[in-house]
């Protein structure tokens, strides 16, 4: 579909198997901006990137306008921001505190949840049962907060549901190739729950990686 | 809405709870301040803050907010006045964008691992640190601050360079700022301190001094 002008033009600089930059996908298509998606190389950074996102060289990248911006966490609230009149799915309520609550939340999976579940994952024998134990609290807390909602934007998906892709999508995956149960009905049934509403969200369905290559990459990953 | 309504919990040194004080500060939001022990953690933190049981912790009536990033967007949502943000969403991505990554990147992996590590580690950690300041002096480049002729968001943000940096550069003995090669952020900082609502709210120094000299020493491995 030809753009009206380059100015309108969506463009994502990506890696398919990245949660970080699946969000980004899943942020467009649920707010149904068409864009053009870059698959990024990251052992060969193409220049584009290096030219987008010169501080950290990291996928995801939105281009926008001619506008670059980085950090996954700041594209979606640009995202939010823009495509945000009726017709667009909004991100984020109106109200100040639970606009706060929502941007606490992305950050607290960022910088205590999403590195508590990943070290589980990928750690050694030694450090295992400790790594597991973080883990499984990192659940908890993030399982209290979902408490009765359908999703942690209430009925629909919002910010934090975005953001938590990992959690619906990827630790099962993970998990299964560590040999571990962290996410499961049995230890955590409201969040488990919510995983899957949201796997099979139409929309988000449409935007995860397929499971099977995802399992794939990450098995080959575990074996260097 | 007297004083009652909005507390602020924080610890005297903490830059990201100096950054709500700034905040509060300009738009002439009044505050209680409760000063909080971060080695005897009280049971009224670990209420308002449970999942990371950090300051500052803002309370607004009945509801507590963490993350002073957060904290800072709240306020601006919630007290109209003097806005902090900028109103195009790119510039406000923009501001977003280098509020965490200086953060991260000039504070935790570039100044504070300079701090704390010698040897490759240490020149490896003010590179990094390096590269974020080089990319700060374009952004300021012929503004006054970053929010342009007044404070904004990002001056909020980043202020912490403004006086724990030269902290840090003297309990280590290191220059993490090249106060020629960057003659904008020099400019800047001396701007930004000068500011009625910064130049009487920093920590006293020579406490600060102190205080980081041991951080410093736990923090450094034998």
């Amino acid at each position: 579909m030809a753009s009206s002008s380059d100015n309108e033009e969506v463009r994502v600089l990506g890696k398919w198997a990245s949660p970080f930059s699946n969000r980004i996908d899943l942020a467009l298509k649920l707010k149904g901006v068409p864009y053009n998606y870059s698959e990024e190389d990251l052992a060969n950074k193409s220049l584009d990137l290096l030219k987008y996102n010169p501080v950290h060289k990291k996928v995801p990248v939105l281009v926008h306008n001619g506008n670059s911006i980085a950090e996954s966490l700041v594209i979606l609230e640009y995202i939010d921001e823009v495509w945000n009149n009726n017709n667009n799915h909004a991100f984020l309520p109106q109200d100040p505190y639970h606009r706060a609550l929502a941007r606490f939340w992305c950050k607290t999976l960022d910088d205590k949840i999403l590195p508590a579940i990943w070290n589980a994952c990928w750690s050694d024998e030694k450090g295992r049962e400790k790594a597991v134990e973080e883990a499984l609290e990192a659940l908890k807390i993030l399982q209290d907060e979902l408490k009765d909602k359908k999703f942690f934007g209430g009925e629909t998906i919002g910010l934090v549901d975005i953001a938590a892709n990992f959690i619906g999508y990827w630790v099962s995956i993970l998990q299964e190739i560590a040999g571990l149960e962290l996410l499961t009905i049995e230890k955590f049934p409201k969040l488990y729950k919510w995983s899957q509403e949201y796997i099979n969200h139409p929309v988000i369905k449409e935007g995860l990686p397929p499971r099977d290559e995802l399992f794939a990459f990450f098995k080959a990953s575990a074996k260097k | 809405m007297g004083s009652k309504d909005v507390k602020l919990l924080n610890f005297w040194v903490s830059p990201f709870g100096k950054r709500v004080e700034w905040a509060l500060k300009l738009k002439g939001v009044e505050y209680e301040y409760i000063e909080e022990d971060i080695c005897n953690k009280s049971n009224l933190l670990l209420e308002l803050n449970p999942v990371h049981k950090k300051v500052p912790v803002l309370v607004h009536g009945n509801k507590a907010i963490a993350e002073s990033f957060v904290i800072l967007e709240y306020i601006d949502e919630t007290w109209k006045q003097y806005p902090l943000m900028p109103h195009d969403p790119y510039e406000r991505a923009h501001a977003r964008f280098w509020a965490t990554s200086a953060q991260q990147k000039l504070g935790k992996e570039g100044s504070w691992t300079a701090l704390v590590k010698s040897g490759e580690e240490k020149e490896k950690a003010l590179n990094t640190a390096s590269e974020v300041l080089d990319k700060l002096e374009e952004e300021i480049k012929g503004k006054k601050f970053f929010g342009g002729d007044n404070i904004g968001y990002l001056d909020i943000a980043l202020g912490w360079i403004s006086y724990i940096i030269p902290i840090w550069e003297e309990v280590g003995s290191i220059q993490i700022i090249d106060r020629l090669k960057l003659p904008a952020i020099n400019e800047w900082m001396t701007n930004f301190l000068n500011h009625p609502v910064v130049k009487d709210s920093l920590p006293p120094r020579d406490k600060a001094l102190d205080y980081y000299h041991l951080s410093v020493k736990k923090h450094t491995p034998n």
